[in-house]
């Protein structure tokens, strides 16, 4: 065979794999450069500034709807892992017995379903018991966050455990733990890769949902996105694009960790 | 005395009592904040709308009827909706061409991925990572930036002299679909290059032993190999851009509306709730079919995925 033929190489393959990074990264690098722009337009370069940075911190709308997002996604994120670890040690490693199908549908109901129809489906929920109770707290975006959190903290925590084999747990249990100290001192010092991972995904996945926060908050609730899409509606200024890079790093910052975290060891 | 038989019966089903136990939390929170509403939502279908939003406690098929279906204010016939049937048909339409354009970037962009060597294997996985993990609306929200009239695109063809006056892309179906085509993009390329490398390039060897072309081997070869992968690809991108909410609102206007927006509209300045209830049951419809469909084909090839 020539030296020159590549068994894997396909024509234009890799030109087109090329043009996807560049098309991916192009349009968040133009947005991350024009939030150093000092104009007040977001067509023309009026050099470089940190102006709009400047002017997101002291927006005080701004500052309240990063505080929620955080209370929210904090909240969501670490109550959702909870239930996910539970729920990843009540449905692996173990022979089928009734029920465990139907916890896989459940659990992984929230993905299957657009956004947009859970969306209005809380929306009519949350305003009947709104009515009924008077309480029109953070309580139903925590809960609704919680709950589509579930399965993406889910995914991890149990696949880290499916890799696990109960050899240590027996053999601690031989050894006359008892079922509580097995769990701390065995299971979850080795499940802990994957819980960081799962609180990890569901704290960004918090972050990032706008369509279900935007049909359940109450007024004066914005998070983060739904005051963004606000501002994107009524007209651009370069403030957005400054929120918009602070908001990009924090992103890739938790997907660096993340990436790190479900890497190692497996 | 228990014999062995009872002691170990017993002790299963204490096992799976503390399994339910286990699961209950997070069933509960799921059945309360997510697969519950959606009956709910079901039940609203059929009733009448209020006055002021929300609904009359009264049975009507009327918000059935008005999803496909227009009644004359004045001599009661119905007529096929118009607008609604429009507005279903540029959903379908948009989401599908979304999930072709992605399919036909991201299957070669997959392979590239799988073919480098194991070390840049995970670099190149990372890259693919980091904009799928970025927030969809600011996302959106820069694909806005480079293709509105005073953007990146429209100043290069511009400065070319190749348009004489700005292109108007935003605010368009094409906006949506490039929107849409740019935000999915890295749905369709994991599942693909997940199964792309598993791949045993044996066999393409194997094919270009036997005389295959390029062509002949992609197409008979690596295509029904990775299928399974291909198909996953297409649901993670369809589904999401059936029911798109944000890249249609930021990037169609007003005018181009999608089935989430027509879905939006009722619960707003509509207030016809139950009219938005059977459109969101008849978005979830065309999903559940969509994913039966998958089901059935992956179970077909017999690949266990995810």
């Amino acid at each position: 065979m020539a030296s020159n033929f590549s068994i894997k190489h396909q024509p234009g393959f890799t030109a087109i794999a090329a043009t996807c990074f560049v098309v991916l990264y192009l349009p968040i690098i133009v947005l991350v450069i024009y939030a150093f722009n000092a104009a007040s337009s977001t067509s023309e370069w009026g050099g470089f500034s940190l102006k709009w940075f400047q002017s997101a911190w002291q927006n005080t709308q701004v500052i309240d709807a990063t505080m929620r997002s955080f209370q929210i996604g904090a909240i969501a994120a670490a109550l959702a892992t909870i239930f996910a670890t539970m729920a990843a040690l009540a449905t692996t490693r173990t022979p089928p017995y009734p029920g465990l199908t139907f916890k896989y549908a459940a659990i992984n109901q929230p993905l299957m379903v657009p956004e947009i129809v859970t969306g209005v489906a809380l929306l009519i929920f949350f305003s009947r018991i709104k009515i009924f109770t008077g309480y029109s707290g953070l309580g139903y975006l925590i809960a609704a966050h919680t709950a589509f959190c579930i399965p993406f903290a889910y995914l991890p925590i149990r696949a880290r455990l499916e890799n696990m084999d109960l050899t240590l747990e027996r053999a601690a249990a031989d050894l006359y733990a008892t079922p509580w100290k097995t769990f701390r001192r065995i299971t979850l010092p080795l499940l802990w890769p994957g819980i960081l991972a799962g609180l990890m995904l569901a704290f960004v996945i918090s972050l990032d949902d706008v369509v279900i926060t935007e049909f359940v908050k109450s007024g004066g609730q914005d998070t983060l996105p739904t005051y963004m899409l606000g501002q994107i509606r009524r007209g651009i200024t370069p403030e957005i694009n400054a929120i918009s890079t602070a908001f990009l790093l924090l992103s890739v910052a938790i997907v660096t960790l993340f990436f790190f975290v479900s890497r190692k060891r497996d | 005395m228990a014999t062995a038989e009872e002691v170990a019966k017993a002790a299963e089903r204490r096992d799976v009592r503390a399994r339910w136990l286990l699961s209950a939390p997070a069933l509960l929170v799921i059945l309360l904040a997510a697969t519950g509403p959606l009956l709910i939502v079901l039940v609203y279908s059929f009733l009448t709308p209020g006055a002021y939003g929300d609904v009359k406690w009264q049975f009507s098929p009327e918000a059935w009827v008005s999803v496909f279906m227009e009644r004359d204010i004045f001599d009661d016939t119905l007529s096929l909706a118009a607008a609604h049937v429009t507005i279903f048909l540029r959903s379908i339409k948009l989401a599908v061409v979304t999930t072709l354009a992605t399919l036909a970037l991201g299957f070669p962009t997959a392979y590239f991925m799988a073919t480098r060597s194991e070390k840049t294997r995970d670099l190149w996985l990372f890259l693919i990572t980091i904009p799928f993990w970025t927030n969809l609306l600011i996302r959106t929200f820069a694909v806005l930036q480079i293709i509105r009239n005073e953007g990146i695109v429209n100043t290069i063809l511009l400065k070319l002299g190749i348009v004489s006056a700005p292109v108007q892309i935003l605010y368009t179906d094409t906006a949506i679909l490039i929107g849409m085509a740019y935000v999915y993009l890295p749905l369709m390329v994991l599942p693909i290059y997940a199964s792309m490398e598993k791949l045993d390039f044996r066999l393409v060897e194997a094919g270009y032993d036997l005389y295959a072309t390029r062509f002949k081997v992609l197409r008979k070869i690596i295509f029904p190999l990775v299928k399974p992968g291909v198909i996953a690809g297409s649901i993670l991108v369809f589904i999401p851009a059936l029911g798109a909410y944000v890249t249609p609102s930021v990037l169609g206007g007003g005018k181009n509306m999608m089935l989430s927006n027509l879905i939006e509209l009722q619960f707003g300045q509509g207030r016809n709730w139950p009219l938005g209830s059977a459109l969101s049951i008849t978005v979830m419809i065309i999903v559940m079919v969509a994913l039966l469909a998958y089901v059935r084909n992956a179970g077909k090839s017999g690949v266990r995925h995810g």
